[in-house]
């Protein structure tokens, strides 16, 4: 168990109740569901709990052919057979040839570790029913060797889900879960001043403005996100565009500078532009 | 009491199991919540609740459940002077109207329900800052008793800070919900057939062995192709007059099918195919795809899935000429025995249920067409269906 809460860091803003279901996850050794728009922070977070917490970090990226046992361990029959041919002495126990995955790392560390399942929505349905007892109990057999691995310190498991599929309800009540919602002005201001400190406040509050609006957009197939609003902030102080630039006299009636950053699909672009000349055209 | 708010959970459609709950007490016992209600309340909610969508139906049974607790939230607050009331009702209800108010038990008696009725359309439909107008409450008359409503709830009832959960931040990803495609999807699975196809790049460890073996011990590797899923579906969506009711029903298998087949190719027809399909429905009267081009295209190794309530005038299918849409040259029927000539595995999915099905003529013909292939569509129906399938 570990002393220190999860309290944000001077890299990352958490919200009260994110704060409390990690550490409610920490302290009882259950794996924590994160869900939320894409570019909220999701993946960011077990980073950051590992580095408040100072605990080694482990990653799992999870990708459509990813199956649940290439998590624990793989057999790797190629290397054994090949070592045969060649006559080496490694090929009498097959222990040698056993790769460990993730979830055996983690369970084998000296210290507790974060281990990350990152988009375990994109896997085959099945895959979240495939690691439940290893991440209830946090052990699991090698049929292998015929040895069974044990967590030495229960880990701290973040999983991360962007919806994609529904996760089935025997997995989700063995989970924490926390819904990171899109930040309001006022966490967003944190947000950004912990990114660029010192961001000047009528360039701030200008670009907060315009973002915010873009977000209203009806229409728009994929909505701007924290990152992007941070990417589009950079690029903004890179090309050192005042702030004036960014408050028109009717903020709909011009396309934000460097839009191509906060829209990323050339359909809302589209979309966007037509709004601006509709809007336009009203005006006049 | 928390066993309490647990079964009010699983009352209002929640559905924490025992475990979840027992996690909540252990969190609870390891000091989690800090003796705040605020927290309390993410707590519960993390444990609880695995769902953001029902994250507003949570927010309304803690909302309830634990007005105990903060006293101050008390429908003496809403406060309609008895006095008013009369003389509005004097004013302007006829004196039909009236009586009809003093048989069901007087002013009084009314302003109750009107409370009561107002809590339960709060908890009903988060209705909780709308405008209880005439039409609200209307069995107490034609014209009710306020003609512009009364307000009733949100933060001018309550001279208190909002809490988290009366926020009700939430809101919004309760109606866009999407129910039990998971479930869609279980059932379309069986319908997977996986065969390998395209490059060889994975290792074929019997038939290494195999060919190990022969070769006197010494390694050869085979290589086979990964494994897809090679099922082809066809699914033809009836679209719009007797089907509306249904949308949804069909915009749920289909985003379930879409994610679970590679090829999946869907057309719109209205009441009953005839010469021409779409694929979009905002161009249904310009960009049409002609039937036959579609037979032609998709071989008979598809499997051919429609949905709709097959609910039409007869002549639809038994008549050239009896579209409601177009002037069709051949009958219905004709078309739909080509397409089922062409695939020989199909079924109908039906959304009415299936004891309505006797009382409409074309349903009964429709079924004699497929064979008596046409299933309900419902969980059971859609297994039963893709087992015919297979």
């Amino acid at each position: 168990m570990t002393d220190k809460r999860f309290e944000g860091s001077d890299t990352y803003v958490a919200t009260r109740d994110l704060m409390l279901a990690v550490n409610a996850a920490v302290t009882l050794g259950r794996p924590i569901l994160i869900k939320g728009e894409p570019g909220t922070g999701k993946t960011q977070l077990a980073a950051e709990i590992a580095k408040v917490l100072e605990r080694p970090l482990l990653q799992w990226h999870i990708k459509s052919t990813t199956r649940a046992q290439q998590g624990l361990y793989e057999y790797d029959a190629v290397a054994r057979l090949r070592d045969s041919q060649l006559g080496d002495d490694r090929v009498q126990d097959i222990a040698n040839y056993i790769v460990p995955g993730t979830l055996w790392e983690a369970f084998q560390a000296d210290t507790q570790p974060v281990v990350l399942i990152d988009e375990i929505d994109k896997a085959d349905i099945e895959f979240p029913n495939d690691l439940l007892l290893e991440l209830d109990r946090m052990e699991f057999y090698v049929y292998e060797t015929r040895q069974t691995v044990r967590a030495r310190h229960r880990p701290i498991v973040v999983i991360t889900s962007n919806n994609e599929k529904e996760l089935p309800d025997a997995f989700l009540r063995r989970c924490f879960f926390h819904y990171i919602q899109f930040p309001d002005t006022a966490t967003m201001e944190q947000i950004v001043d912990v990114h660029y400190p010192g961001l000047k406040k009528d360039l701030l509050s200008a670009a907060l403005n315009r973002f915010y609006d873009v977000r209203e957009v009806p229409g728009l197939k994929k909505k701007p996100s924290t990152s992007e609003l941070l990417d589009w902030l950079k690029l903004l102080l890179a090309e050192d565009i005042p702030a004036e630039a960014l408050k028109a006299d009717d903020k709909r009636s011009c396309i934000p500078p460097m839009y191509g950053a906060l829209l990323k699909n050339e359909q809302d672009v589209q979309l966007f532009e037509r709004l601006v000349f509709l809007n336009r055209r009203d005006a006049r | 009491m928390l066993a309490d708010f647990f079964f009010s959970l699983r009352d209002a459609g929640l559905k924490p199991s025992i475990t979840e709950y027992l996690t909540l007490l252990e969190a609870l016992k390891a000091d989690q919540a800090n003796a705040s209600v605020d927290d309390f309340y993410y707590l519960s909610r993390a444990t609880l609740v695995k769902d953001e969508a029902l994250f507003d139906r949570f927010d309304r049974v803690f909302g309830v459940f634990f007005k105990n607790i903060d006293d101050a939230l008390d429908w003496d607050q809403l406060e309609i002077p008895l006095e008013w009331l009369r003389s509005q009702g004097a004013r302007l209800l006829s004196e039909k109207d009236r009586q009809k108010i003093e048989a069901m038990g007087g002013w009084e008696q009314l302003l109750e329900e009107f409370r009561k009725r107002a809590e339960e359309q709060e908890g009903r439909h988060q209705g909780g800052d709308k405008w209880i107008g005439t039409g609200g409450t209307s069995p107490y008359g034609h014209d009710g008793y306020h003609p512009e409503g009364i307000r009733v709830g949100g933060k001018s009832r309550h001279r208190r800070a909002v809490k988290v959960w009366e926020k009700r931040e939430f809101r919004n990803l309760d109606s866009q919900r999407e129910i039990g495609t998971r479930n869609l999807k279980l059932a379309l699975r069986r319908l997977r057939r996986f065969a390998r196809e395209g490059a060889a790049d994975q290792l074929d460890l019997d038939g290494t062995i195999d060919a190990t073996a022969r070769n006197a011990g010494y390694l050869d590797l085979k290589m086979v192709p990964e494994r897809h899923n090679a099922v082809k579906v066809l699914l033809c969506l009836d679209v719009g007059g007797s089907m509306n009711p249904h949308v949804r029903l069909c915009e749920q298998l289909f985003s379930a099918a879409r994610a679970e087949f590679k090829h999946l190719e869907y057309y719109y027809f209205h009441n009953c195919v005839y010469e021409n399909l779409w694929r979009d429905n905002r161009h249904r009267r310009t960009e049409l795809i002609p039937t036959a081009e579609v037979l032609h295209k998709y071989g008979p190794d598809y499997k051919l899935i429609f949905v709709g309530d097959a609910s039409m005038s007869p002549y639809e299918l038994a008549y050239a000429g009896g579209s409601v849409e177009h002037w069709n040259d051949e009958p219905g029927a004709l078309w739909l025995k080509r397409l089922l000539n062409t695939y020989a595995k199909a079924i109908w999915l039906n959304p009415e249920p299936e004891q309505h099905w006797r009382y409409t003529q074309s349903v009964g013909m429709v079924r004699e067409l497929l064979e008596d292939r046409m299933y309900p569509m419902t969980l059971q129906g859609l297994d039963a269906g893709i087992r015919q399938l297979q």
